[in-house]
């Protein structure tokens, strides 16, 4: 409370034993504390990226049994979607600035937002414990009836421990809509929100609108695997298409979860570094909005080949190209964003450029997919790998990394070494291109996924793959290494190091505990650069 | 916006300007609580719609097993409990301890009586072998393994909601205690007026249920 009088106290200084980190109700330290944990499971769900790149250097299902296989590609998607791209930005990015942005001295809800960390961190510990029990093996995408009637892998835990985890992304989204409806500082008028701050207000509704509906479907998969109830067992009359269905009206719109909030990354950076306001600042807003409600129109994409019909297939077809149009509008605005600006290549606006590459290729490709006849050739086929991969990775990642490099400054008051920084972004891109890249030609050649061996002609594309794995291994490394150095020998950072626009620039560098000393007062529109 | 005087109230939290701010951010934060329930029970009443279409006879079947009186009964115990949720809101809006515990009180003995009679047809249903499963015997039944997808979204629809009703019979003895303690004025009652709106919710959704599952069919040929 009397940090006024303390200038230089801080919320990494105001309390340093354990208790004060677990019991803490401060969204900063709530966002170290996700920061940590997501760090852990991306580490994790690496791993068995790497057992799948390394059983893919053969044609001959020669490291792993099939069974083993099915177990490591499910256990990687598992964790990296629910564990690690869903909370990473939002949880952690959002937590820390979502107040500081608007002004805030906190979330709304304080105990709320320590209570979606030890939910998120209970459903955790229970796909673990499933991992340890031997994993499971359906894909992370729970297809009935084989994960209700036929997996003797342990689909309850698993299923149990991501319904529990789902509640974590319901009162974050919850946490965020009420405090930028209600929190925001004098003269923060919604037009003068920070473009971050609508995407995560977009990314929020579909937490909240989503998550619920995968709840209650893994709930009736529980039912069914533990309580011999068939609402998706043929035998009995129940329909396994109904979980497709279900399972798709949240886990489609959990793409735009886990790129939205980058969206938002991408905008406060690419204004930051060009020295400009963003172009079309209210049309990228509501591209935000606009992703968030089209995205739940577009599920049946997933199900041009599960016998759903045509005539549903070619509304949802239409409907999936129309989405690409948001997601266009914000590119192109980005793009007229930099044209004339006073562009600095720091590392930040490094992974900017690499989000735009990749984003590209990510977007483009999925309009070939959203085509109905394109679709049924490379359903199920590495090409969709290296699509998703494109979007989830090369997406969500650059602009997780990019927000991180932005930030750092800010979170812990220490600056990190620039030039390692750039190589590593460099890295990165290079190495994530060298990975999927080749995907997309094997899968159109008709590689399927979730095999683990596949015909001889096919293994120069796959080298290819696994050499660009290691590649993206070291550029993932790097930034762990000289983040982690600059905490201990790092200089101290400045209030505002780049020169930026934002209330989180004019608050100390590490920020003290409320947040602000006084309570800002909002005069001027956001990004509002000499330019 | 409240005055100077506000601030100083002990239950405004640090991060609030006060405690209008405080109360409007509570009731924001339940109702977007109530869209995510919407959308969970959402998935099941999908679940009930498709598979109603697909097998309307097995459905009026299967439902003409449900005791109509009891469910009856119970929807009026719920329209009851809303109403004495209503009058405990009503009396911490006033500040009045004594109707804030009477009608708390009165709400939690109307959801008890609900829960009762729910185990008293729960346990009917276990005797009659109409719990899905193994032991699943219904032979008088025409379509007997649609019959058998009936009682499993019975049973996971009407347990979901009794859940509910657990939890929120949970908070309300919470909010009895602090009404006992005094806690609730004119100036803050929230706790109470959020609680009411999900009390008010779970009934809403029983609402639903009694019709969709006990009433199929009652006035039609079917069965009896």
């Amino acid at each position: 409370m009397d940090t006024a009088a303390t200038p230089h106290a801080n919320y990494l200084t105001d309390g340093y034993g354990l208790k004060s980190w677990l019991l803490t109700k401060d969204h900063k330290r709530i966002g170290l504390l996700y920061l940590i944990s997501v760090s852990a499971f991306f580490v994790l769900g690496a791993v068995f990226a790497g057992l799948i790149r390394l059983e893919l250097m053969t044609p001959a299902g020669d490291l792993v049994e099939s069974d083993v296989y099915n177990k490591i590609f499910t256990m990687h998607g598992v964790i990296m979607v629910f564990f690690f791209l869903i909370p990473a930005i939002p949880a952690v990015l959002g937590n820390f600035l979502v107040p500081l942005m608007i002004g805030a001295k906190d979330l709304a809800f304080p105990r709320l937002n320590l209570l979606s960390w030890y939910v998120y961190t209970i459903g955790g510990v229970f796909t673990l414990w499933a991992l340890v029990n031997g994993g499971v093996d359906t894909g992370w995408t729970f297809y009935t009836p084989y994960s209700s009637a036929f997996s003797n892998s342990n689909v309850a835990l698993v299923v149990v421990g991501i319904f529990i985890n789902g509640f974590s992304s319901i009162l974050t989204g919850l946490n965020f809509i009420v405090t930028i409806h209600k929190m925001r500082a004098p003269g923060m008028t919604w037009f003068r929100l920070p473009l971050f701050i609508w995407a995560h207000y977009a990314t929020a509704l579909i937490m909240v609108l989503g998550t619920p509906v995968i709840a209650i479907t893994l709930v009736m998969v529980a039912a069914e695997r533990l309580l011999h109830f068939g609402i998706f067992d043929p035998t009995l009359g129940g329909d396994p298409v109904l979980f497709q269905h279900l399972f798709w009206f949240y886990s489609h719109p959990a793409v735009y979860i886990m790129i939205l909030p980058a969206m938002g990354v991408m905008s406060e950076l690419v204004a930051a570094f060009s020295r400009k306001r963003i172009f079309g600042y209210e049309v990228v807003a509501f591209s935000s909005l606009a992703i968030a409600v089209v995205g739940f129109l577009v599920w049946g994409h997933h199900m041009f080949v599960s016998s759903q019909s045509v005539y549903a297939a070619m509304a949802f077809s239409l409907l999936s190209f129309l989405v690409a149009i948001p997601s266009a509008i914000k590119v192109f605005n980005w793009s007229a964003t930099l044209f004339k600006g006073s562009i600095s290549f720091d590392s930040p606006m490094v992974y900017v450029f690499g989000f735009i590459g990749l984003f590209l290729i990510g977007g483009l490709t999925g309009l070939f997919l959203a085509a109905l006849a394109v679709d049924v050739h490379v359903h199920d086929t590495y090409f969709v790998v290296a699509h998703f991969h494109y979007i989830m990775v090369g997406g969500t990642i650059m602009m997780y990394l990019g927000g991180l490099h932005y930030w750092w400054p800010k979170i812990f008051g220490k600056l990190y070494h620039e030039g390692l920084a750039r190589v590593s972004a460099v890295v990165i891109f290079i190495g994530f291109n060298l990975t999927f890249f080749p995907q997309f030609i094997v899968g159109y050649l008709g590689m399927p996924r979730r095999y683990h061996a596949y015909p001889p002609e096919f293994q120069l594309w796959n080298i290819l793959s696994s050499a660009g794995a290691v590649m993206l291994a070291v550029g993932y490394a790097m930034p762990t290494f000289y983040l982690l150095y600059s905490l201990v020998k790092g200089k101290p950072a400045p209030a505002n190091p780049w020169g930026a626009k934002g209330l989180e620039w004019e608050t100390p560098s590490p920020p003290p505990t409320h947040n602000f000393d006084t309570t800002p007062v909002v005069t001027e529109p956001p990004y509002n650069y000499a330019k | 916006m409240a005055g100077a005087h506000a601030t100083q109230h002990p239950k405004l939290q640090h991060h609030f300007d006060n405690l209008d701010q405080q109360f409007e951010a509570s009731a924001l934060g339940m109702w977007l609580f109530l869209v995510t329930e919407i959308l969970f029970f959402g998935g099941l009443f999908l679940a009930y719609l498709v598979y109603r279409i697909a097998y309307p006879e097995a459905f009026a079947e299967a439902s003409h097993e449900l005791d109509v009186v009891l469910g009856g009964v119970n929807t009026a115990v719920l329209i009851g409990s809303s109403l004495t949720m209503a009058m405990a809101v009503w009396s911490a809006q006033l500040g009045k301890r004594s109707g804030q515990m009477l009608f708390l009180a009165l709400t939690i003995g109307l959801g008890l009586v609900f829960l009762g009679i729910k185990a008293v047809e729960y346990s009917h249903k276990f005797e009659h072998g109409l719990v899905p499963g193994p032991n699943f015997r219904f032979e008088s039944a025409r379509n007997p393994v649609p019959a058998q997808l009936f009682f499993s979204l019975y049973f996971v629809m009407t347990g979901i909601h009794a859940l509910h009703m657990i939890v929120g019979i949970g908070i309300m003895t919470v909010l009895f205690v602090m009404a006992f303690k005094g806690r609730f004025t004119r100036a803050y009652h929230t706790p109470v007026e959020v609680s009411g709106l999900y009390w008010h919710f779970v009934d809403i959704v029983w609402i639903f249920l009694f019709p969709l599952l006990y009433l199929i069919d009652r006035h039609g040929p079917v069965g009896h």
